[in-house]
């Protein structure tokens, strides 16, 4: 075959064959590709073994009883009840915390606050703070909230308030403060600058200009950050584990207390605490057990981050510009 | 009526920097009341920034500041405690076409609504008005309830005008409205600014010389921030300007 232009039957030159430069570039290109491909691979089947391995070998302990049951003779029997329901409670509480806080700060950066020295040192203490572990997290909490805050609220309501729901869940808002700010962020970012400017012009006020245009616009982007931190609130055991978390606490096994375990004031049980004690701490323990709670939490979180990516669709399918 | 108050719009050795760099040159001219004055010059000549230190959008960038005095109806713009009350006494309509994500009705009814116009028949009234003046009512008046986002760019272009109608407004100020609108369009949206002229006075800045001739009282040229020439239309665009400049600018034999 010619390398230049390749003759078509009836004689006349194919003025759109390739060279053999062009020849030779695509298909290094093509190989390129496939590369990238098996780089993507790579990451998708650790992921499948994992979640293989988890559920086959939980296989045998995975049943609605197991959700609704209380754990029993130090988690070797019975279900996971008392701390999926503490999870449930330390997600909720954080959330009271850091979304209105995160999101009326990311307003303020993003809208209000003049660019310069001060919004650029928040901006890398937000990004710093996204970068701390969250064993330190778990540090700052005992020392600020256990340690500082709760004597004091035990000597102003003169009852006595133990590390519980209420440290954890701050802990947690604290670890998850600038994640919603970033998220928040970028979800207002998204909306283009014209809209702002199109407002003003009309004379509407700043706080017109967000409420009528900014936030719906960027409801969505704010919520799938929001949700996101959520399985980190359920995942992380470092923060909890010296704020509220314990490893037994009696749950009663009927009634509204099952439904309402924890007082903010005494210490709750958790997932991840649940699974981190039952792992390593406690002899011969089944392994469908271990393997049991792992499936639960991984479930969870899959579910929670579920919500997200089906929220994400339905809103891309009504953007609106 | 008095001399300063039949002065509508008044700048006075206004100078105006984005950071160090200065973009505005002791520009000082007056706009007498229903007159519409027209303004050329080339990109990057401070056109767009001046319109913004009249309604003071120059606030919302930062780093941006401008000194001198702007006179509305003989009061100072920088002494107006709400500038959100001078803006809606001027529409603004800027080059690039802007669809609010509502619909074309709710966009027009967008302004009158943070007013506290919220009767129907009166944003009926409000709507279906600002569209005929900006010329898109032919076009839209059987789909209002279209995002305002899924129009054509002229057609966005002409619902900002509408926008910027929506208030009334007594001075209106036009960047390059007509940029991404048809000939036959524009020509018809420059009969309605015949028409508006009688209520409001009216601020053009055009890329258009041509477009200047047409609808101009008087004509200013801007160059690098500062003004080159302020004259009667019919002088500026005469064989015998009082600046060479404008003669080559206008005649396309600038630089």
């Amino acid at each position: 075959m010619s390398s230049t232009a390749v003759s078509t039957e009836s004689g006349a030159t194919n003025p759109f064959a390739p060279t053999a430069y062009e020849s030779r570039r695509s298909s290094a290109a093509i190989r390129n590709k496939w590369i990238m491909f098996g780089f993507c691979m790579i990451l998708v089947i650790p992921l499948l073994g994992i979640l293989i391995d988890i559920f086959w070998k939980a296989w045998p302990v995975l049943s609605l009883d197991y959700l609704w049951e209380n754990p029993s003779n130090k988690g070797k029997e019975g279900g996971l009840w008392a701390p999926l329901v503490g999870t449930f409670y330390l997600v909720i509480g954080s959330l009271l915390f850091v979304a209105p806080i995160g999101i009326l700060a990311a307003i303020y950066l993003n809208e209000y606050a003049k660019e310069g020295w001060m919004n650029r040192t928040i901006s890398i203490t937000v990004t710093t703070l996204a970068g701390v572990p969250s064993i330190v997290h778990g540090l700052f909490g005992l020392g600020a909230f256990v340690l500082v805050m709760l004597p004091a609220l035990s000597q102003a309501t003169g009852t006595k308030w133990e590390a519980g729901l209420l440290t954890a869940s701050l802990t947690i808002a604290v670890m998850n403060l600038p994640v919603i700010i970033t998220s928040t962020r970028e979800a207002l970012g998204a909306v283009p600058h014209a809209f702002r400017e199109a407002c003003w012009n009309l004379g509407a006020s700043r706080w017109q200009t967000i409420r009528t245009i900014v936030l719906p616009n960027s409801l969505s982007g704010i919520l799938t950050g929001i949700i996101l931190t959520v399985s980190r609130a359920a995942g992380e055991t470092a923060p909890i584990l010296f704020t509220g978390a314990t490893f037994f606490k009696f749950v009663a096994d009927g009634g509204m207390a099952k439904l309402f375990p924890y007082t903010p004031a005494e210490p709750f049980m958790a997932m991840s605490m649940h699974l981190n004690i039952i792992s390593n701490q406690i002899s011969q323990m089944p392994e469908k057990m271990k393997y049991g709670s792992a499936a639960v939490l991984i479930g969870l979180i899959l579910f929670v981050n579920s919500f997200a990516i089906v929220l994400r669709v339905w809103l891309r399918g009504r953007k609106r510009w | 009526m008095s001399d300063k108050a039949a002065q509508h719009i008044e700048l006075r050795n206004v100078s105006a920097y984005y950071g160090a760099k200065q973009v505005l040159e002791n520009v000082t001219f007056s706009v007498p009341r229903f007159s519409v004055l027209g303004v050329i010059g080339p990109a990057n000549s401070g056109k767009t920034t001046m319109l913004k230190t009249i309604n003071r959008t120059l606030d919302f960038i930062s780093g941006a500041r401008f000194t001198g005095e702007v006179q509305i109806d003989g009061q100072d713009v920088a002494k107006i405690r709400n500038p959100n009350e001078l803006r809606r006494r001027i529409g603004m309509v800027f080059p690039l076409p802007v669809g609010l994500p509502m619909t074309i009705y709710e966009n027009v009814a967008f302004a009158p609504r943070r007013m506290g116009i919220t009767g129907k028949a009166d944003l009926d009234e409000i709507v279906e008005r600002c569209l005929r003046q900006s010329v898109l009512w032919d076009e839209v008046k059987d789909r209002l309830e279209l995002l305002g986002t899924r129009l054509s760019g002229g057609q966005q272009q002409r619902l900002t005008l509408a926008r910027a109608l929506s208030l009334s407004p007594e001075i209106l100020c036009l960047d390059e409205f007509s940029i991404a609108i048809d000939p036959v369009t524009t020509m018809r949206i420059e009969d309605v600014l015949r028409e508006l002229r009688k209520t409001m006075t009216i601020v053009l800045v055009t890329n258009l010389v041509q477009q200047a001739r047409r609808l101009a009282d008087n004509t200013l040229f801007l160059w690098q921030g500062k003004i080159v020439e302020l004259s009667p239309t019919d002088v500026a665009f005469s064989e015998d300007p009082k600046d060479r400049r404008t003669y080559d600018y206008v005649n396309g034999i600038f630089g």
